[in-house]
Order: structure tokens, then C-alpha cells, then sequence
């Protein structure tokens, strides 16, 4: 209940500060690179405009995620607004929980309008829909889940240009994790055991991403799927007991 | 006074903060014991710095006690049942502002478990209490500073708390705002709840406590009842307005006279103690001079709470 309170109202901070706006700005730039692809392009136009659905769906996502992620925390003790909260019988891992959640149903129905507008476009055009893609929607959406809870991680003990910076950073660094594997070999002991170390510790976020899968319909096995989500999960559950720790210690200044 | 009685105590509470890269130590609350009674208005009084908003926050559990003991309804400070009935005001509060008054309300009832037609009637009435109803429609971002108090009391009593906290109540509010909330405040003791406020304006503390604790740079310098401190060592003068004395009068009540200003037919005079008012009135008398007024000056909490922070810092005050 009160977790559920704490999400509604962050969901609704979100509503009323306009943050779904950005969905018409994805509204305009599919259909009117949809309107182009159409008219320039012979022919795999309809992978192009998967790939530019779902990297765009993408990066909005991300970019919520990270800015208003890191402000979820910081922002309620900057305004002071989380003394009246903290002095409630609110545990201070609920509240938590209620601003990560708030943040979560905002990127859901912003990633559903956004699919749903995908999808339209696709059908529109007699683009084949495929399993395969929403698939790759929902494991879209897993990283967001990821990300938020990075997000909301730092903004438990840093400031929010900090958390900003750090957050990208291991965004960055969570889809070169694979490269940076294969980096570490071919260097000594020493940078091998560094990247090898960042690879594991860091989420390895090109997991989440079917796109190339989508466009050249390589098919994704049902494991594969469900190591992926269990993966994406219980990396979010880490982080958010981990921000739930720190925040349990804090002073609130 | 016994002992269960105190819905609110901190023994030798301690705070020390770390500031700057290398944390620094700085301490902000020494060795602090209050005791707060059931059913009392309690002032917290003391200068900006004093330690009056770390202290409210220990209570509240915003920050952790370096040292010493906390506790409310018995309770260490942290426990759901003693929050549970508890309200409290931070000070310049700042609320969701994309929120209605209505909305925030319900908010905070929600953090409480409270839903329903009950929920909403208490709304209702605490709308009516802090008389906001005319704008419960909109958002809080519109209201102006005094609005916004209120509003905030609102949702300190959405639980019908047992003890309410009130931290700087009055501060910025013009005088109108003021004396809204002295009343709210007398309203709730009235209602039987206990309020325990923190002020720098005396003047409100004089007015409405029956208990005051002063703190000065972290250390409690005196505690009780306004009458007891008040009363302490005080000293008490009398100021008199006479018409129509004749020189020899005024020269007969100089020596009686801690100070004398003559305006016209008027001469003020300020006596040095209660002793000395038989002996002047006598001198009026005999020299056939109009008494207009006579004002007995009590010595008020300003005067101590001053006395007490020259002590402390004695050029602070005297360069102010």
C-alpha cells in the first residue's frame, strides 16, 4: 500500500512535469522517417525501420532513466520533500522501492505507447510482425529496469551530476563489456585480471539487446530468454538492496 | 511529574557531523536531555545554530544520534508504532508542488494505511481546521508561504497524532500568519495533544508554552516553566506617568528613579523596584502631581534567553 502510494505519486510527479512529451517526439520521427524510408529506399525498408524503432525506443528509454533516475532520490532530499515521508511509519527501503517502481511504470506505458506506435507504423507499411520483436521489446524494457535501478543506486549517496556521469559511464561500459573480455585477452596478467574483473561486475547490457536478431530473424532459444530475464532481475534485486542499505544509513542534511 | 508521562526523551544526545573532504569534525549537539510530558505545549528555543533542527531531525529519524538516547512514547526513535502517532512539520517545508491540497493530503493518509470514506472526512476537516477548503483544488505550487504552512500542519495531522512536532512554525510568516498558527497550536493543546515547537521568536514561545528548554551551540543552558525562568533572578521595574509635578516633587523622586524623562507636563519615570512605589506615590501626593499610569515591567523570556547567550558569546550579542 504505501509502496504503491510512494510509485503512484512519483508516476504521477513524472505525468505532470510533461515527461511523456517525449512520445510525440518519437511519434513524429517514426512516421516521418517512415514517410522517407518508404520513398527512398528499395526494398529492406522494413528492417530499417525496426531498427530505427526499436534504437530510438531505446535511447528515450534510457535517457528517462538515467536523468529522472538519478534525480529520484536526490531531488526529495534537496527539496527537503522526504522529511515528511522518513518521519512517517514508512520504512526507508519502501520508500525506496516506491520511487524505483514510480519511475518503472512511467518507462512501461512510455515503451507500450511507443511499441504500440512501432507496430502501427510496421503494420502500416505490411512490415511481418514477429515474436522474435516482441521479445526484443521486452528485454528493452529489462534493461531500463536495469539502468533505473543504477540510476537510483547513485542518487542514494552522490549528487545527481555525479550520478548522471556515473550512470552513463556504465551504460557505456555495460555494452563494451564483451569487447572489453575480448580486450583483456590479448593484454598481460595484470589488464587481463582489470577487464575481466569490470566484465563481471558490470551488467553486461548488450545482453538485453535483439535487434540484430530481430532484423535478420535469427531466432532466440526459450533458455536463452529466461537466462537473460533471471540475469536482468536479480541484478536489479542486487542493486536495489544494495541502494537500500546505503540509503538506510544515510543522514538526511 | 512521573516518569511515563514523557512521550518524549533524549538523554546525553549527541551529534557530531563531518563536514569538508577531509571530514571534519563538527559538533552540533552536546550531551542534550529533554523531557517532554504528555499533554504540554513545549518550546524549543534557541538563536539560528543553535541545534534545535538537528535535534527535531534525531527525533524524527532523518539523522543518527552520535551519541546518547532518544526516545518517543518510550519507544527508540525508528519505531513504526511511535511514528504512527506522531505528526510533524519540517521547517520552510517544501511539498510536492505538482500536487493539489486534496491530493497531498490523501498522499499522506495513504503513508498511514487510511483509505476510504474515513480517509476523505479527515481531509475534509483538516481542510476546515487549517481553513484551506477554498483550496483544496489547487496546486500547491500557487500557494504563498503562509498557505503553505498550513497546508503543511494539515498533513502533520492527517494520523491525529498524539504528539505533533512543529520545527521554526512561524518563522516567515507575517503577523496575521502568526497569531493562524499560535492559535492552531492552542487549538491542539485544547484537543489534549501535546506540541513540542521549536522558535526563535520568544515573544510566541511566552505566549504559548507552559515548558521551555533553551539551547545554545548544542548545550541545553535552561529548562522549565516560563513562569519558574522568567521569575529567576529577574529583576522587576515599574514605569510611572506623572502629570503636573512640581520641580521639588521631581527632585524628591530622582533619587527613587532609575531613570526620568520629562515631556511637557508629563515625566516618565522609571522606578528601580516594586519597593520604591509606596515611597513615590507618597512623594506625588504631598507635592499634588497626577498620577496617569503605572505599569509593573516583568522581567520576559527576551530578556533571559538574551542574558543567556551573552554569557555564552559575549561579543556576538554586544555586536548586534
Amino acid at each position: 500500500m504505501r509502496v504503491l502510494s510512494i510509485a503512484l505519486n512519483t508516476f504521477r510527479e513524472n505525468l505532470r512535469e510533461k515527461l511523456l512529451y517525449n512520445l510525440l517526439i518519437f511519434a513524429l520521427l517514426l512516421i516521418g522517417s517512415s514517410v522517407l524510408l518508404t520513398q527512398l529506399t528499395v526494398g529492406e525498408w522494413d528492417r530499417l525501420i525496426i531498427d530505427l524503432g526499436l534504437s530510438s525506443m531505446n535511447i528515450f528509454g534510457v535517457l528517462i532513466a538515467i536523468f529522472v533516475g538519478i534525480s529520484l532520490v536526490n531531488k526529495e532530499i534537496e527539496k527537503r520533500t522526504i522529511y515528511t515521508i522518513v518521519s512517517k511509519p514508512v520504512p526507508r527501503y519502501e520508500f525506496l522501492l516506491g520511487k524505483y517502481f514510480g519511475l518503472v511504470i512511467t518507462l512501461f506505458i512510455n515503451t507500450v505507447v511507443m511499441a504500440v506506435g512501432l507496430l502501427g507504423v510496421m503494420l502500416y507499411l505490411n512490415a511481418p510482425i514477429t515474436m522474435l520483436l516482441f521479445e526484443a521489446l521486452g528485454l528493452i524494457f529489462l534493461e531500463f529496469l536495469v539502468v533505473t535501478a543504477v540510476a537510483l543506486l547513485f542518487s542514494t549517496f552522490t549528487s545527481a551530476t555525479l550520478s548522471a556521469i556515473f550512470t552513463l559511464a556504465i551504460y557505456v561500459v555495460g555494452h563494451l563489456s564483451n569487447d572489453l573480455k575480448l580486450f583483456g585477452e590479448k593484454m598481460g596478467e595484470v589488464g587481463k585480471a582489470v577487464l575481466n574483473s569490470i566484465y563481471y561486475v558490470m551488467p553486461n547490457l548488450e545482453r538485453f539487446n535483439l535487434k540484430g536478431q530481430v532484423i535478420h530473424h535469427v531466432d532466440v532459444s526459450a533458455s536463452q530468454l529466461v537466462l537473460t530475464a533471471v540475469y536482468g532481475l536479480s541484478y536489479v534485486v542486487l542493486l536495489l538492496l544494495i541502494a537500500s542499505v546505503i540509503f538506510q544509513r544515510r543522514d538526511f542534511q | 511529574m512521573s516518569s511515563e508521562e514523557c512521550i518524549l526523551k533524549t538523554e546525553s544526545l549527541r551529534k557530531v557531523f563531518k563536514v569538508g573532504f577531509w571530514g571534519r569534525p563538527v559538533t552540533v549537539l552536546e550531551s542534550l536531555d529533554l523531557e517532554v510530558c504528555r499533554g504540554e505545549v513545549f518550546g524549543f528555543l534557541g538563536p539560528n545554530g543553535a541545534g534545535k533542527t538537528t535535534t527535531i531531525k534525531i527525533l524524527m529519524g532523518l539523522i543518527y544520534p552520535t551519541g546518547g538516547k532518544a526516545t518517543l512514547f518510550g519507544r527508540p526513535i525508528g519505531d513504526r508504532d511511535a511514528k504512527g502517532k506522531l505528526g510533524f512539520l519540517p521547517e520552510s517545508p517544501y511539498f510536492y508542488d505538482y500536487l493539489t491540497a486534496e491530493e497531498f493530503l490523501r498522499f499522506y493518509g495513504h503513508l498511514f494505511c487510511l483509505s476510504g470514506t474515513r480517509l476523505e472526512q479527515r481531509i475534509t476537516e483538516l481542510l476546515e481546521l487549517v481553513g484551506m477548503t477554498h483550496a483544496k483544488h489547487l496546486q500547491l505550487r500557487k500557494f504563498s508561504k503562509g498557505m503553505l504552512q498550513r497546508v503543511g500542519i494539515a498533513q502533520a495531522l492527517i494520523n491525529d497524532p498524539e504528539l505533533v512536532v512543529l520545527d521554526e512554525p512561524m518563522s516567515g510568516l507575517d503577523p496575521v500568519g502568526r497569531k493562524e498558527i499560535r492559535d492552531l497550536i492552542l487549538r491542539l493543546k485544547e484537543s489534549g495533544k501535546t506540541v513540542f515547537f521549536s522558535s526563535h521568536i520568544l515573544h510566541d514561545a511566552e505566549l504559548l508554552c507552559d515548558r521551555v528548554a533553551i539551547i545554545l551551540k548544542g548545550r541545553l543552558v535552561a529548562s522549565g516553566r516560563v513562569t519558574d525562568l522568567v521569575g529567576q533572578g529577574a529583576t522587576r521595574s515599574v514605569e510611572m506617568v506623572v502629570e503636573n509635578l512640581s520641580p521639588e516633587g521631581l527632585d524628591h523622586l530622582r533619587p527613587l528613579a532609575e531613570k526620568l524623562l520629562l515631556q511637557g507636563s508629563q515625566a516618565l519615570v522609571v522606578l528601580k523596584g516594586e519597593a520604591q512605589v509606596g515611597d513615590a506615590l507618597e512623594i506625588i501626593r504631598v507635592a499634588k502631581g497626577k498620577l496617569v499610569s503605572l505599569t509593573p515591567h516583568k522581567s520576559s523570556l527576551e530578556e533571559l534567553f538574551i542574558r543567556e547567550v551573552k554569557g555564552l558569546q559575549p561579543n556576538l550579542v554586544e555586536g548586534q
